[in-house]
C-alpha cells in the first residue's frame, strides 16, 4: 500500500481530434464538446492539477493535427500536460514533447512492443513515460483482467496487472489504468482493480474509466491510486474541478486548494 | 538583444517547449542556445533539465558548456535552473554514479525511498515551505508540481533554501544572489510557479507589463 503525502491529483481529461474536444462512451458515439484550449484554461482556472489529453483521431490527416493543438494548449496552460494517443515509437513522443506535453502515453504500442518503454524511459526519464493500460474483468475469471487494446477492440491473453509489473520494470513511471469495464458507465471505478494493481507497482497510479461523482473519487484513492481521472463528470457542466475538490475536502481529503490562475 | 530575452540551455532532454512557455507567459522573450559564449555571459539563462542526470551532463559536456556554466554561476549572472538543471549544481549524484556535477555546491542527489511506502517517482504536487528570511526570489510558501525520484537533503552552506517533506525533508529550492535553482517545475506550477519566474526575470532586469505578466488576476 502507499502512504499519501501529496495531495491527490485531479486530472481532467479531454479526447481531442481535428482540433476539437470529443466525448466518448466506449469510444465510441463521439460529439463535438468544445474547443481546447478553452477547456484546458476553465480546468486549470478550476484547480485541475494537471490535464491529460488523448488523441481519438481515426486518420492520419487529423492525427497530423494534433501536434498543432497541443502546442495551442501549451501556450496557456501552466500546470502538467499529458498526451497520449498515437504514440508508437519514441519519436512520436518527441513530436509530442516538443510541442509542449510534459508527459507522453504509450498503450497498444507499448504492448506490441515493450522494449518502447526503455527506449523513451532513457531518452526523455521515466517521468515522462506514461504507460496506459485499459483493463477488462476476464469473462472466465472474474478477479482477474486481462488487458484491451487498440482502442478497447482487441482482447489480449496478457494479465493487466502483470503487464503494469512489467511496464514498471522497463521504465514506466506512471501507470493510466482505465476499466474497460467501467469507462462511460458512470458507475465507478473499477476498485478491485485499482487495489491489485496499486499494491503491484512502486510508481504513481491514475483511476480512470466510470467516475461520475466526488465519492468515486475519493473511493478510488481509498483503494489505493495516487490520482484520479474523469472526462464526462466535468464536461456536462453538472460538476466543476472546484466543485469535485470542495466535495472531496468535505469528504476528508486533503486537496490542492486552487488559486487564481496565472 | 531585447531586454526580455532569456536564453534557455538546450540541453536535449528536456520539457523545453514548456519552459518557453511558461517564459512568454511570464512575460519574456525565450531563445534556445547552446554556444557556449552566450551561455557564460547571457544576461539571463535558463538551465533546464528533466531524465536522468548521466543523460544530461552528457549533453552539457558534448556542447562544451561546463566551464562557461561554471564561470556564469561564479560571477553571478541572473540564472534559473529547474529540475534537473537543480541537481546539475551538486557534485554528483546516486542516479549516476562517476558522473560529476558542475560542482558548484556540495550537493549530492539520493534517491527517495520507497521503503517508506511512498511513490517513486515524485510526481505531483508539494507544499513548498520558503526560508526564514532574507530570500529574493522565494520569498512564498505554497504548492508546486514535482517530478523527481532523486533530491538534494540539504541546503548547501551559502545558499538559502526552500524546502519540502516527501520520504523526509529535502530540498524543494535554493537561492544566492541573482542564481536560482528549483527541483520543482516553476513552469508547470500555476499562479505560484509564474510569480516566482516573475522574480527571478524582474531581479534580472526584465521590465515586465501587468497585463504580460498576467500573474496578478
Amino acid at each position: 500500500m502507499s502512504i499519501d503525502v501529496l495531495p491527490p491529483r485531479v486530472i481532467p481529461c479531454l479526447d481531442f481530434s481535428d482540433g476539437r474536444v470529443v466525448k466518448g462512451i466506449k469510444f465510441q458515439n463521439l460529439r463535438d464538446a468544445g474547443d481546447p484550449v478553452e477547456l484546458a484554461r476553465a480546468y486549470e482556472a478550476q484547480g485541475g492539477d494537471e490535464l491529460v489529453m488523448l488523441d481519438v483521431s481515426a486518420t492520419t490527416e487529423a492525427r497530423a493535427s494534433a501536434v498543432e493543438t497541443v502546442r495551442l494548449v501549451r501556450e496557456t496552460l501552466s500546470i502538467p500536460l499529458t498526451v497520449g494517443g498515437g504514440v508508437r515509437v519514441a519519436d512520436d513522443a518527441a513530436r509530442l514533447l516538443d510541442a509542449g506535453a510534459d508527459k507522453t502515453g504509450i498503450n497498444t504500442a507499448a504492448v506490441r512492443n515493450p522494449e518502447v518503454i526503455t527506449e523513451m524511459a532513457q531518452r526523455f526519464g521515466r517521468q515522462c513515460v506514461v504507460v496506459a493500460i485499459d483493463a477488462a474483468r476476464r469473462e472466465d475469471e472474474q478477479d482477474r483482467w486481462q488487458v484491451v487494446t487498440q482502442a478497447g477492440t482487441k482482447r489480449e491473453e496478457i494479465d493487466a496487472v502483470g503487464w503494469a509489473r512489467e511496464a514498471c520494470e522497463r521504465g514506466a513511471g506512471e501507470v493510466l489504468l482505465t476499466s474497460w469495464d467501467r469507462d462511460g458507465t458512470r458507475s465507478g471505478y473499477d476498485l478491485d482493480l485499482l487495489r491489485a494493481v496499486s499494491e503491484a507497482v512502486t510508481v504513481p497510479v491514475i483511476a480512470s474509466g466510470g467516475a461520475h461523482t466526488p465519492e468515486h473519487l475519493v473511493e478510488a484513492l481509498e483503494a489505493g491510486a495516487d490520482a484520479v481521472l474523469a472526462a464526462s463528470i466535468f464536461h456536462d457542466g453538472e460538476h466543476t474541478v472546484k466543485s469535485v475538490k470542495d466535495a472531496m475536502s468535505r469528504l476528508g481529503v486533503k486537496v490542492r486548494e486552487a488559486e487564481p490562475v496565472a | 538583444m531585447s531586454s526580455a530575452t532569456v536564453h534557455i540551455v538546450r540541453t536535449g532532454t528536456a520539457n523545453i517547449a514548456s519552459v518557453m512557455a511558461g517564459l512568454r507567459r511570464a512575460g519574456a522573450r525565450p531563445v534556445l542556445t547552446d554556444d557556449a559564449g552566450v551561455v557564460e555571459s547571457s544576461a539571463r539563462l535558463v538551465l533546464p533539465g528533466v531524465g536522468a542526470m548521466g543523460a544530461t551532463m552528457g549533453a552539457v559536456q558534448s556542447a562544451g558548456l561546463v566551464a562557461a556554466l561554471r564561470k556564469r554561476i561564479e560571477q553571478d549572472r541572473p540564472t534559473l535552473a529547474v529540475c534537473m538543471g537543480h541537481q546539475l549544481l551538486g557534485v554528483s549524484s546516486d542516479e549516476s554514479p562517476g558522473v560529476p556535477g558542475l560542482g558548484v555546491h556540495d550537493g549530492v542527489g539520493v534517491r527517495f525511498s520507497e521503503a517508506s511506502g511512498l511513490r517513486v517517482p515524485q510526481l505531483g504536487w508539494n507544499s513548498v515551505t520558503k526560508p526564514e528570511d532574507g530570500a529574493r526570489f522565494l520569498t512564498e510558501s505554497g504548492y508546486a508540481y514535482f517530478a523527481n525520484s532523486y533530491c538534494f537533503r540539504s541546503v548547501p552552506s551559502d545558499w538559502m533554501g526552500a524546502t519540502a517533506v516527501y520520504d523526509g525533508s529535502f530540498v524543494a529550492a535554493i537561492e544566492r544572489g541573482n542564481v536560482l535553482t528549483c527541483q520543482f517545475h516553476p513552469e508547470l506550477s500555476g499562479a505560484f510557479g509564474a510569480r516566482l519566474m516573475r522574480r527571478w526575470l524582474v531581479n534580472a532586469g526584465v521590465e515586465i507589463a501587468q497585463d504580460a505578466a498576467g500573474v496578478m488576476s
